[in-house]
C-alpha cells in the first residue's frame, strides 16, 4: 500500500511556524521530519511518524505554493487562494525575509552578483547554513535590491512598501542594499570581529548623513548613493592636517580640553597627530571608489586598532572624539565647519560602534 | 422580455505575462451571456489593467437568465496571430433574480484557466433590473428560492412544508463527442463546463416550475448531482424538499394558499397511534433495504432530453405534488377520513431535510434503503428517452413500501446518489422511515404546533423514538422495551436513521463518528454479468456493514445512529461499502448489551483462553469507551421499566452469511434483536479478524470528538473559531496482496490514518470537534483507492466543559435539550430574527440600516459582556485569535454545517453550485499528482469565496464537496479532475455585534413573537 497522494486543503491555511521554520532553514521533507521526531512531538500528540510525513509534505507544498506570492509581498495580501489572517500573513513575510547573521556577514558589501551566487556553495560549508537557505537570503537580498534601485524616496520607506517589513527588518535591509550598492569592504580578516548589526549601524548613520537623500529628497537612488559633491568636497578637510599650525593648534585644543579628564590622556598626546591624519586622510581619499570600499578596513586600520593597542576605554574614546570634533569650531584658520559636521558627526557615531572588542 | 442584465467590467489584477518580449499583457474582455457578446477596449501593456468600461446592457427573457451563465472572457490582443485566452470567470446570475437576495454582484473574481488555474483577477459589476410585476414573474420559476441547508433556513419559518421534488436532465458528454479528438483540452474542459452550467440552470429553473406547482415558494435541502456516464451521457439530477417560507420577521404569512385548507387541519385531532398492521411482510430493520433488482436497460435516449415526471410518472393518484394546492378541495374531504395517511396519497412522501421544526417529527421507525444495478447501455433509443427517471421512480416505490412496512407514511433525510464504473451504475437512495405531524404539512405554523405538542402531552425527548409499527404484529423481529424516559410507549433497542439528532431528543454523555468499512473482490466481467456479480455481492455487503455497524456501536456503549449514510462503490474488480454515522446514547432506549464472544470449539483450553482474553479485551473497551463518552445512564431496576416478558438470555446466534447460502440473500435477516448481548462467533479467522478490527479502532486523542451530523451531542460551548478542510488520499494497492482480508486491512488502515492525520493537522484547536465529517470513497482505477473527506472543526470552551461533564440525567436533560435549541435555532429565530436585516418590510428600513452597518464583522467592536447570550455563557471567552477585518481581502469562512457557531445568519444571498474541470499536461512540473489536487482544492475554495464575497456575503453554509473525480496519466504527464461543490451564501452577524445592536435598537419591535422570555435581543 502506498500512499499516491495525500493532501490536506483548509478553508483557512494552516500554517504551523515550526515547520515552515525548518522549510525556511532549508531541510529536506526527510530531514524535517527526523528533526520534528527528534523534538519529542510524536510522544506529545501520539502521532505516528507516517502522519508527521504525510504533514510535512503538506506544509512543504502550501509553502512552495506560498514562495511565489512571497517573493511579492503585496500580492500575497490581495492574492484570493490562501486564506490567511493578517497576523499569519505578517509572520511569513518576516520570517520569510529574515536572514542569518552568519550568512548575511558573508555577503555584505559583496556584488549581488551571478558571480556571488556560485560562492554559495562555499558560504554554506563554511556557515552550516544550508545551501537552500543561502540561495533564498541571497536571493532576498538581490529582489529587495532590484525593487528599491532607481526608485525616488527613503529607502527604508520604500523596502517597506513593497516588501511590508517590519521597520527593523526594512532598516536591515536597507542597510544591506546600500552596502552592496556602494560594495564596501567587510569581508577582510580585522573586520571580523564586527557584527552586522554593527555595519547597519553605519549604513543608516551615513544614509542619514552623507547620501543625496540627506540634501534632496527628490532624486532617485537618494539613499543608495553616497553624495559625490561632498565626497569631492571632503578634500577641503586636508588642510587640517597638511597645515602644521593648524593641526598644532587643533591638537593644543584637544589636549587643553581633556587635560585631567582622561585616563589614557598621554597616550592620546602622544598618538593625537596619527589620529588625527589617520581620520582627515580617509575624508579626503574618499573620491575614488576603490577608497570608498575600503572605508570600514581603513576607519579600523588609522583609528580603533592604534587606541585598542594603547587600551582606551570606550569612554574615553567617546570624550576625546567629542572633543575633537568640537575644537575644529575654534580654529579660525579653518572654513568648512560645516562640511566638518556632516563629516565627523558621522564618523563619530560610526567609530564609536566600530569600537569593541 | 422581463429582464435586462447589466454588466460593467471594472479592472483587472495580477494577470499573468502573455508577451514574453515585453513581459506584459495586452488584455481585453468579452463578455458573453446567451448567444450576445460584448468586447472592452484593449487596454495595453498592464498587468493590472483599468477597462472602466461602460454597462454592457443585455436584454434576456427569464428563462435564460435562469439556465445561462454570464460568460466572461479575459484575452490577451495580438495583432498578427489569434488572441490568446488568459481566463475565464462564469457568474450564475440566479441570486439576482429574487428580491430577498443579493441585489448587485459586485468584485474581484479569479481568471480561471482549466490548463493554468487561476491567473489573475477581474473586478466585475452585474445587476440585473426586471420590468415585470411579480405575478409576471411566478409564472416562470424565478422567484424561487433554493437552499442547500437541509433544515429551515435560519431566518424563515416554514408555513408549509410540501414534499418532494426531483429531477433530471440528460445530455451528451461533450468529453465523448467526435468533435473532442480534434478540439484542445482546454475548449473541452469548457464546452463541459459550459454545459453542465446550463444544465443545472436548466435543472433548477423545472425543479422551481415543480415547487410553483405545489405552491411552494422554496427549495430547502436541495441536491444537485452529476452523473458522469461517460459515452452513454451526461445526467445532471436534483431532489429537494419543496417549503412555503416566511421570512420571520414578517409576522403575516403571505401566501393566500395555506390559508383554506389550514382553519379545518387545525380540528383534526392528531391520531397518535398510525394503523400500520398491514405491513408485516418487510423482514427486518433497523436497517432495511432489500432492492437488488438488476434490469440490464437497454432504452436509453443520447439526446438532450429533459425528464419530465408530471407527464411520464407523477400524478397516477391525482394527488400528484400538489399537497395544499389547487385540488385543496377533495384533498381536505380525504383528509377528514384518513387523517394520518395523508402523506400516503402522495406520489413520494420524501423530505431530504434532516431536522425538523419542533413537533414536525412524530416517530422514527428506521433506516431505509433501497439499491438497484443497472447497465448505462450505449444503444441510442429516442424512444424511451426517460429511462433515468423510471429507475429513479422505481427505487423510489421501492423505499416507500418499505417505509409502509415500518408502519411510517413519510421518509425523513432522504437521499440519492449513484456509483458508476464503466457502463455499470449502482442507484442508491436511503432515508429515515417516519411519521410525521400532517397538520404541518398543510397548515404548519409553528405555534400552532408548539401548541398542540402541549395539548398531546407528548413526553419531550423521547417521542420520536416509540416504535411506529404495530407491536402485535411486528414487520421483524425486535426487542421491545418501555420507554426509559416515560415508560408508556414501546421503543426498539437500537435505533438508525439517517436524519440528525432531533433537537428535543434527550442524550446521555457526547457521540462519536462510527465507521464501517468494508472491501469485496470481484472478478473482472463485461456487461450483464458484470452486473450480475454485484448484484449478488451487494446483501453480503449490507449485512457486514450492519452488522460491523452494530458491534462498533455496542462497543461505544451506545445504542442509536444519527446521520446513517452508507456508500456502496463499485470498481471494476472490487466493491466498497462504507458507512458513517453519529453513535449516540438515547436516554429513551435501553443500555446496550455487551458483545459475546462464542468460540466454536469449545473444549480446546488454550483456544478457550484466547476467547475469554478477547472477550476481556471487548470488555475492557466498552468500559473505557462509557467513561469517553461519558455515557453514564442512570441505574434503573428492570421491575421499574416493567420490561415486557422478561425472555431468558437467549443468545441468538448470528450467522455470518460469506458464502453459498444464496437463500438469505432475498431475506436478509438484519436484525439482531431478541437478545440482551450481541453475539460473535469466532468460527473462522475473518471472524478474527473482526474482532480484532473492531478493538483497533483508535479513538480520537483527547481534546478531540468528531461526528457526522451538524451538532455534536454534549457539546454546547462553542466557540467562534472554525476550520473547514478537505482532504483527499489516494493509495494504490500492491496486486500481488488482493485478497479480501487484505483489501480490509488496506482501506482500514487508510481510513484511520486519515483520521489520525486530521487529528494531528488540528492539534492546535484542541478542544475541538469534527463535525459533519463526511468521507466519499471512489476506485479511479484498477489498484486505486481514494477517499475524500470535507468535514469543519470547531473549538469549544473546556472550562464549560468540564462543568458539564458531571452528568446527571436531570441536567444532561436539560442541558441537551437547551443546548440543542440554541444551536439549531429553531424557537429563537422566532423572535431575533426580527432583528437583523430584512429589506422587505419598508417600516423597518432602519433596522436594516443597522444592521447592514455591522454585517462585516468590525474589528474594532467591543466584545460585550454575555449576559444571556443565545449561544449559551462564556462562549466567547476563548475568542483570542483577531478577527482579519482589516485583511485586503474579505474573510469568507466555509462550513459544511447550517450554521456559523457563535453568530446568526441575517441573510441568505442565494445557493452556490460551481462545477469546474482542471487539466494538465506538465504534471511532474506541478509538484505531482498532489501537488495538482493541492492547488486546485485551494483555487476552488478561493472562487467559490471570491462568488461569495462578490455577493455581498461573508460565509457558506451546507457547504459540500459533491464530486471529486480525479483522474491521471503519470506516464504521460497528464492529469485531470472534476470537482462540484454547493453551498448556502449567506450574510452573517457575530452575536456579540448583535448584543451591541440591540441594546442601540428598541426591543419592542421583536418581543410579539418570542417564545418565551430567555432569549435576548
Amino acid at each position: 500500500m502506498t500512499s499516491e497522494l495525500d493532501i490536506f486543503v483548509g478553508n483557512t491555511t494552516l500554517i504551523d511556524e515550526d515547520v515552515y521554520r525548518l522549510w525556511l532553514d532549508g531541510y529536506s521533507v526527510s530531514d524535517a521530519v527526523a528533526l520534528r521526531v527528534r523534538s519529542g512531538i510524536l510522544e506529545q500528540t501520539g502521532a505516528t511518524a507516517a502522519v508527521l510525513q504525510s504533514d510535512t509534505m503538506d506544509h512543504y507544498r502550501t509553502f512552495h505554493m506560498l514562495e511565489r506570492l512571497l517573493h511579492a509581498p503585496p500580492k500575497l495580501l490581495h492574492q484570493l487562494i490562501f486564506q490567511i489572517p493578517p497576523s499569519r500573513q505578517a509572520l511569513l513575510i518576516e520570517r520569510y525575509y529574515a536572514f542569518d547573521e552568519a550568512f548575511v556577514r558573508e555577503v555584505l558589501g559583496k556584488k549581488l552578483s551571478k558571480g556571488t551566487k556560485k560562492d554559495l556553495d562555499d558560504i554554506s560549508t563554511k556557515t552550516g547554513i544550508t545551501l537552500k537557505s543561502c540561495r533564498r537570503q541571497f536571493d532576498n537580498f538581490k529582489r529587495v535590491f532590484k525593487v528599491v534601485e532607481e526608485m525616488r524616496g527613503s529607502l527604508v520607506d520604500n523596502i517597506q512598501q513593497h516588501f511590508l517589513l517590519s521597520d527593523r527588518l526594512a532598516r536591515d535591509y536597507a542597510a544591506i542594499v546600500f552596502f552592496a550598492n556602494n560594495r564596501f569592504e567587510t569581508g577582510k580578516k580585522k573586520l571580523q570581529y564586527l557584527s552586522f548589526g554593527d555595519f547597519a549601524y553605519c549604513a543608516e548613520l551615513m544614509i542619514q548623513n552623507w547620501t543625496l537623500g540627506a540634501v534632496d529628497s527628490q532624486v532617485d537612488d537618494m539613499d543608495m548613493d553616497l553624495d559625490k559633491e561632498f565626497l569631492q568636497d571632503l578634500k577641503e578637510l586636508k588642510m587640517l592636517v597638511a597645515d602644521k599650525d593648524l593641526l598644532d593648534l587643533h591638537k593644543s585644543l584637544v589636549c587643553t580640553a581633556l587635560r585631567g579628564k582622561l585616563g589614557v590622556f598621554s597616550e592620546m598626546e602622544a598618538n593625537f597627530k596619527n589620529l588625527s591624519r589617520g581620520l582627515v586622510n580617509v575624508a579626503a581619499k574618499l573620491t575614488h571608489n576603490k577608497d570608498v570600499r575600503d572605508l570600514f578596513v581603513d576607519l579600523v586600520e588609522k583609528f580603533v586598532e592604534p587606541c585598542r593597542s594603547d587600551h582606551w576605554p570606550l569612554s574615553d574614546v567617546r570624550l576625546f572624539l567629542n572633543q575633537y570634533s568640537a575644537s575644529v569650531h575654534s580654529l579660525d584658520g579653518f572654513r568648512h565647519q560645516a562640511l566638518w559636521d556632516r563629516y565627523m558627526g558621522t564618523l563619530r557615531g560610526c567609530l564609536l560602534r566600530l569600537y569593541h572588542d | 422580455m422581463p429582464g435586462k442584465l447589466k454588466v460593467k467590467i471594472v479592472a483587472g489584477r495580477h494577470l499573468p505575462v502573455m508577451d514574453r518580449a515585453s513581459d506584459l499583457t495586452d488584455a481585453f474582455v468579452e463578455v458573453k451571456f446567451g448567444n450576445t457578446t460584448f468586447k472592452t477596449d484593449v487596454y495595453l501593456k498592464s498587468l493590472n489593467p483599468q477597462w472602466n468600461s461602460e454597462w454592457f446592457k443585455f436584454e434576456v427573457d427569464d428563462e435564460d437568465l435562469q439556465d445561462e451563465p454570464l460568460q466572461i472572457t479575459v484575452l490577451d490582443h495580438d495583432t498578427y496571430s489569434a488572441n490568446d485566452a488568459i481566463g475565464k470567470v462564469y457568474i450564475d446570475i440566479d441570486p439576482l433574480l429574487y428580491s430577498e437576495a443579493a441585489t448587485v454582484i459586485s468584485g474581484w473574481f479569479p481568471i480561471y484557466d482549466t490548463i493554468h488555474g487561476i491567473r489573475g483577477e477581474i473586478n466585475v459589476i452585474v445587476k440585473v433590473d426586471l420590468f415585470n410585476d411579480l405575478n409576471r414573474f411566478r409564472q416562470s420559476s424565478c422567484g424561487v428560492k433554493f437552499f442547500c441547508t437541509t433544515s429551515i433556513p435560519k431566518c424563515y419559518r416554514a408555513v408549509i412544508i410540501h414534499g418532494f421534488v426531483e429531477e433530471l436532465v440528460v445530455n451528451e458528454d461533450p468529453e465523448y463527442q467526435w468533435i473532442d479528438r480534434i478540439r484542445t483540452p482546454r475548449a473541452s474542459n469548457e464546452a463541459r463546463q459550459r454545459l453542465i452550467s446550463l444544465m443545472s440552470g436548466e435543472l433548477q429553473r423545472k425543479i422551481g416550475l415543480k415547487v410553483l406547482e405545489m405552491r411552494g415558494n422554496a427549495v430547502v435541502g436541495y441536491l444537485q448531482c452529476f452523473d458522469l456516464e461517460g459515452e452513454s451521457g451526461l445526467v445532471v439530477r436534483a431532489i429537494g424538499t419543496a417549503c412555503t417560507l416566511d421570512k420571520l420577521s414578517s409576522p403575516a404569512a403571505f401566501l393566500p394558499a395555506c390559508n383554506s385548507p389550514s382553519k379545518e387541519m387545525k380540528e383534526i385531532p392528531f391520531n397518535e397511534d398510525p394503523n400500520p398492521n398491514t405491513h408485516s411482510s418487510g423482514p427486518s430493520t433497523p436497517l432495511k433495504n432489500q432492492t437488488y433488482s438488476f434490469s440490464p436497460s437497454k432504452s436509453y435516449s443520447r439526446q438532450s432530453s429533459s425528464s419530465d415526471t408530471d407527464l411520464s410518472l407523477t400524478p397516477k393518484t391525482g394527488m400528484g405534488s400538489g399537497s395544499a394546492g389547487k385540488e385543496g378541495g377533495p384533498f381536505k374531504a380525504l383528509l377528514r377520513q384518513q387523517t394520518q395517511s395523508a402523506l400516503e396519497q402522495r406520489e413520494f412522501p420524501f423530505f431530504t431535510l434532516t431536522a425538523f421544526p419542533p413537533g414536525f417529527l412524530m416517530h422514527v421507525g428506521g433506516v431505509v434503503s433501497a439499491r438497484s444495478v443497472k447497465l448505462l447501455d450505449r444503444i441510442h433509443n429516442p424512444d424511451e428517452p426517460e429511462t433515468r427517471d423510471a429507475w429513479w421512480a422505481e427505487i423510489r416505490q421501492e423505499i416507500k413500501s418499505h417505509a409502509k412496512a415500518l408502519g411510517c407514511h413519510a421518509v425523513v433525510g432522504y437521499s440519492e446518489s449513484t456509483s458508476i464504473c464503466e457502463e455499470v451504475c449502482i442507484l442508491s437512495a436511503s432515508g429515515t422511515a417516519a411519521v410525521l405531524n400532517p397538520r404541518f404539512l398543510q397548515d404548519g405554523t409553528v405555534e400552532g404546533c408548539l401548541e398542540q405538542r402541549l395539548e398531546e402531552n407528548l413526553p419531550a425527548g423521547c417521542g420520536f423514538c416509540h416504535i411506529p409499527y404495530d407491536e402485535l404484529n411486528m414487520p421483524f423481529p425486535a426487542h421491545l422495551t418501555y420507554c426509559y424516559n416515560c415508560r408508556k410507549q414501546k421503543v426498539p433497542d437500537v435505533l438508525f436513521t439517517t436524519i440528525d439528532l432531533p433537537i428535543d431528543a434527550t442524550v446521555i454523555g457526547k457521540g462519536c463518528l462510527i465507521q464501517a468499512r468494508l472491501c469485496r473482490l470481484k472478478k473482472k466481467a463485461q456487461a450483464e454479468a458484470n452486473a450480475t456479480a454485484i448484484s449478488n455481492l451487494l446483501p453480503f455487503m449490507e449485512y457486514e456493514v450492519h452488522t460491523q455497524l452494530m458491534n462498533k456501536l455496542k462497543l461505544k456503549g451506545m445504542n442509536a445512529l444519527f446521520g446513517l449514510r452508507i456508500q456502496i462503490t463499485v470498481g471494476e474488480n472490487m466493491l466498497m461499502g462504507l458507512a458513517s454515522a453519529t453513535g449516540v446514547y438515547l436516554a429513551a432506549l435501553p443500555t446496550p448489551g455487551g458483545i459475546q464472544i462464542a468460540g466454536k470449539t469449545p473444549n480446546d483450553g488454550s483456544y478457550e483462553q484466547h476467547i475469554s482474553h478477547m472477550q476481556k479485551k471487548i470488555n475492557d473497551t466498552i468500559a473505557k469507551n462509557k467513561e469517553l463518552y461519558e455515557i453514564n445512564p442512570p441505574d434503573i431496576s428492570e421491575e421499574i421499566i416493567g420490561s415486557p416478558i422478561p425472555e431468558p438470555r437467549q443468545r441468538s446466534r448470528l450467522l455470518r452469511s460469506q458464502s453459498e447460502s444464496s437463500d438469505e440473500v432475498t431475506e436478509l435477516d438484519l436484525s439482531h434483536g431478541k437478545k440482551d448481548a450481541f453475539v460473535l462467533e469466532i468460527d473462522d479467522t475473518d471472524a478474527m479478524e473482526d474482532v480484532h478490527s473492531l478493538l483497533t479502532d483508535v479513538p480520537p486523542p483527547s481534546g478531540f470528538y468528531s461526528c457526522n451530523t451538524e451538532i455534536m451531542p454534549g457539546i454546547n460551548n462553542w466557540t467562534s473559531e472554525i476550520q473547514m478542510f478537505t482532504s483527499v488520499r489516494v493509495i494504490r494497492l500492491s496486486s500481488l496482496n488482493l485478497t479480501n482480508q487484505a483489501l480490509n486491512k488496506n482501506f482500514n488502515d487508510l481510513c484511520e490514518n486519515l483520521l489520525k492525520s486530521l487529528y494531528f493537522k488540528l492539534r492546535s484547536m484542541i478542544p475541538c470537534c469534527l463535525c459533519h465529517v463526511n468521507f466519499t470513497v471512489s476506485l479511479p482505477e484498477d489498484e486505486l483507492i481514494q477517499v475524500t473527506v470535507t468535514a469543519v472543526a470547531i473549538t469549544f470552551d473546556k472550562n464549560q466543559a468540564l462543568q458539564t461533564t458531571k452528568t446527571h440525567v436531570e441536567k444532561s436533560l436539560q442541558r441537551v435539550s437547551t443546548d440543542n435549541e440554541e444551536l439549531l435555532q429553531f424557537p429563537l429565530e422566532l423572535c431575533s430574527d426580527s432583528l437583523p436585516s430584512h429589506p422587505f418590510p419598508p417600516a423597518k428600513e432602519h433596522l436594516e440600516s443597522a444592521s447592514s452597518n455591522s454585517g462585516i464583522p468590525a474589528a474594532q467592536r467591543a466584545v460585550t459582556v454575555e449576559k444571556a447570550s443565545p449561544m449559551g455563557e462564556g462562549n466567547f471567552r476563548n475568542r483570542s485569535t483577531p478577527p482579519c477585518a482589516n485583511s485586503t481581502v474579505g474573510v469568507v469562512k466555509m462550513t459544511p454545517l447550517s450554521f456559523i457557531p457563535g453568530a446568526k445568519i441575517t441573510k441568505y444571498l442565494g445557493i452556490i453550485n460551481m462545477f469546474f474541470i482542471r487539466e494538465t499536461t506538465s504534471l511532474r512540473e506541478e509538484g505531482g499528482v498532489s501537488g495538482f489536487l493541492h492547488a486546485f482544492i485551494a483555487e476552488v475554495f478561493a472562487m467559490v469565496r471570491a462568488h461569495v464575497a462578490a455577493l455581498g456575503g461573508n460565509a457558506v453554509v451546507s457547504y459540500i464537496m459533491k464530486q471529486c473525480v480525479f483522474m491521471e496519466n503519470p506516464n504521460k504527464n497528464q492529469a485531470q479532475c472534476l470537482i462540484n461543490v454547493s453551498g448556502d451564501a449567506v450574510v452573517f452577524v457575530r452575536e456579540s455585534e448583535l448584543e451591541v445592536l440591540s441594546t442601540q435598537q428598541p426591543t419592542a419591535n421583536c418581543q410579539p413573537s418570542c417564545p418565551g422570555g430567555e432569549v435576548t435581543t
